[in-house]
């Protein structure tokens, strides 16, 4: 159709007007290769870029400080960018494929070993880093086939918060074991209090909440369909079914977890110190903080850790990349561990400092005393985790509400 | 679509045909012709056509977090579709794919034609109410299920409050952490979110209708459900198909709704190819499942694009 309307006349006019349109594209180009000009000018030889997700208070301002601080030492400028948390990795991706990443990359410690997998970034050993004094496990994450790719200055986990006050009026003291769990959850459960809160979502969040009790039983990932891991399944199970804990915590988040407890509609909660702001909002609320309960008494309870670890990547320039890695080391300095730490409510990921922190702040000290046994999500599986975390979750899920025994959850998912 | 069919008459070859000119012009107006569709064609091509031959492709590769880096990405071939398709869920989220684009539409459609009917008819503050229908089009759907989640939470709230209220009704429905019910909230929510569209559409159809039928049906007795059935429905159709076969390809592709409400859960009971297909490829970074699953929606979508431009050609022709 559009054919024979044109052939009726092509004046001049159009013409002129035709010629505009086909050397738009070319003038947004332009403006493209413009910006893109700017930005490399930017990352000069004296200039470290620097990527992470640290853009909310008190972790912007602080990391910033660190960063700046350390870019003084090691005698370079900073050029730092903070991406909202969920597209890092998008990021990420883009940016190995352009070449364009950044002199010093932080990311989530379970996304380490994918990222270093995939060949973008550097082994610091081969860069001069020395990692002495963190915990095993810390290290575990960060290390690909034997060499280490992250650097982590510090960790959280999660442990248990019990609301004082509906404790004392229960006449409850903090479980440790699993049957101590269960009794005080169906003791504080009342009306429209729940007795214990927790995340059974279907996301990565979930599985992390899962973790400690299925490794405290001697739950493994490689195989998750054990009968260690129906029991501690079963546990979670018998929690919901019982009444204790809500239908919605598998729908629930940690930060609806969190929000639970604060409003007191839950009276213990699975949780992890970054909660520490929206507590101390609620009026009224005073908590404690244990470890998460064990199998039996005497048990040592074992977390998951979290945090973010801090690697260089392979960006081609050997020169940049050694001051990259300085930047780092100086990131993970026993004097920016602590202070970073009671900054941000985490714990320093060399047990050796945990002191300096709790003496300070006494509400970490339920996290700092696992860090020696602190376990990696990617310790065992590597690049694989994320396969074993959506069985874990998925298995939680079938189980609490999809109508299948722990067992019979377990084993399908671990089938696939 | 009538404009179309108009231009389409007077722009017929026989009339248009200059005569006889000398071929250098000729090879000029082919030449402009050309320049004026290479702009529309360069964008389809690389905003839509590469996207698309680029997810066949992918979805016969190892395409994962290394390929970004080594650019490699080995050839597997059926293997992602072996993988996707023998996978438990999958069998669950076609289902759900399947139940989730039938009841939408079904709510939306019937709903939205209700509404618009409704509406035809004039009255005082008809245009304030018509405008307010269109809300849910104008929130931002993350700030939508958020909200949703809250009215739909069992043990706080507003709907389970409004319920409860109810006396001699003691019931406490788990509308999204039920396997059975969450499917059906969600359904829900979708509803309302696809009501302004199934309504602006049909509304629209619905004036194109000349007045004077319905004065000559009056005429012969057809009023109510009679002029409905007579004289609005039959005049109605070629619109209805267009809502219909419309809504269809965009329900089936529904992703934030559920991510929003449900992620798909509890127990994968609100799993779709859609959100199975971005669990694969962004949360467990196989991006050829991912891709495999894609072309899977996009085969079921093109079923329903012919569709579409079958009826559309004939609705033209007519």
């Amino acid at each position: 159709m559009a054919r024979h309307s044109i052939r009726r006349g092509t004046s001049g006019r159009t013409r002129a007007g035709l010629a505009a349109l086909l050397v738009l594209p070319l003038a947004l180009g332009a403006c493209g290769g413009g910006a893109k000009g700017g930005s490399a000018a930017g990352s000069s030889s004296d200039t470290l870029r620097v990527l992470d997700y640290y853009n909310s208070e008190p972790n912007a301002s602080l990391w910033n400080e660190a960063i700046e601080a350390c870019g003084k030492t090691v005698g370079m400028k900073i050029s730092r960018e903070a991406v909202p948390g969920e597209t890092l990795i998008q990021k990420v991706l883009q940016q190995s494929s352009s070449r364009t990443l950044p002199d010093v990359l932080m990311l989530d410690n379970p996304d380490v070993q994918q990222i270093a997998a995939s060949g973008a970034l550097a082994p610091l050993d081969d860069l001069g880093v020395d990692s002495s004094g963190v915990a095993e496990g810390v290290l575990k994450a960060s290390t690909y086939e034997g060499k280490l790719y992250g650097l982590q200055p510090v960790t959280n986990t999660i442990a248990l918060f019990y609301n004082k006050k509906l404790l004392d009026a229960a006449g409850v003291t903090p479980p440790a074991t699993w049957d101590e769990l269960k009794a005080a959850a169906a003791k504080l459960t009342s009306g429209d209090q729940y007795g214990f809160a927790m995340s059974n979502v279907n996301t990565y969040e979930g599985t992390w909440q899962f973790l400690p009790f299925m490794w405290s039983n001697g739950g493994d990932e490689k195989d998750i369909a054990t009968p260690q891991v129906a029991a501690a399944l079963q546990l979670d199970k018998d929690l919901l079914t019982s009444g204790s804990m809500s239908q919605s915590s598998v729908n629930w988040t940690q930060a609806d977890v969190a929000d639970q407890f604060a409003a007191g509609k839950a009276a213990m909660m699975i949780n992890g110190p970054w909660n520490f702001g929206t507590l101390d909002e609620a009026e009224g609320l005073e908590y404690g903080i244990v470890p998460i309960p064990v199998p039996q008494a005497g048990g040592k309870a074992v977390s998951p850790f979290g945090g973010e670890a801090w690697t260089v990547p392979q960006t081609g320039d050997e020169a940049k990349q050694k001051k990259a890695a300085e930047l780092v080391q100086c990131l993970n300095s026993d004097e920016n561990e602590v202070k970073i730490s009671l900054g941000t409510g985490t714990v320093p990921t060399k047990p050796a400092l945990a002191g300096q922190v709790t003496s300070q702040n006494p509400n970490l000290t339920a996290f700092a005393d696992q860090v020696p046994e602190l376990r990696a999500r990617t310790g065992e599986l590597g690049p694989d985790w994320p396969k074993a975390a959506t069985k874990i979750y998925t298995a939680v899920q079938n189980a609490l509400v999809g109508g299948m025994t722990p067992e019979e959850a377990l084993k399908q998912a671990q089938d696939g | 679509m009538a404009e179309v069919a108009a231009f389409q008459r007077t722009t017929s070859p026989s009339v248009v045909e200059p005569a006889g000119r000398g071929s250098r012009h000729r090879l000029r107006t082919r030449l402009v012709e050309v320049a004026f569709i290479v702009p529309a064609v360069v964008y389809l091509v690389l905003f839509f056509g590469y996207p698309v031959v680029k997810n066949v492709v992918m979805g016969f590769q190892e395409y994962t977090t290394k390929t970004f880096y080594t650019g490699e990405a080995p050839w597997v071939g059926l293997e992602n579709y072996r993988n996707v398709l023998g996978n438990a869920i999958f069998d669950r989220s076609l289902l759900n794919t399947l139940l989730f684009t039938a009841g939408s539409i079904a709510g939306q459609f019937v709903l939205g034609l209700a509404i618009a009917l409704f509406f035809h008819k004039r009255f005082a503050l008809s245009g304030v109410l018509r405008s307010l229908i269109l809300l849910p089009w104008l929130i931002p759907m993350i700030a939508g299920t958020a909200v949703w989640r809250w009215i739909l939470d069992t043990d706080n709230g507003a709907l389970n409050r409004i319920l409860s209220a109810v006396p001699g009704l003691d019931v406490h429905p788990d509308w999204l952490t039920s396997t059975s019910l969450a499917l059906v909230a969600v359904i829900g929510v979708n509803i309302w979110l696809g009501i302004p569209f199934n309504m602006t559409i049909l509304y629209g159809g619905l004036q194109e209708i000349p007045e004077e039928l319905y004065e000559a049906g009056a005429l012969d007795g057809a009023t109510g459900w009679r002029a409905f059935r007579h004289i609005t429905w039959p005049m109605l159709r070629p619109v209805v198909t267009v809502v219909l076969v419309l809504g269809v390809v965009y329900t089936l592709k529904v992703l934030d709704v559920i991510l929003g409400l449900t992620n798909g859960g509890p127990a994968n009971s609100t799993q779709t190819i859609s959100t199975f297909s971005y669990d694969m490829s962004f949360r467990q970074f196989d991006f050829g499942a991912g891709a495999a699953l894609g072309n899977v929606l996009i085969v079921i979508s093109l079923v329903f694009a012919v569709v579409y431009l079958r009826l559309n050609r004939k609705a033209v022709d007519e």
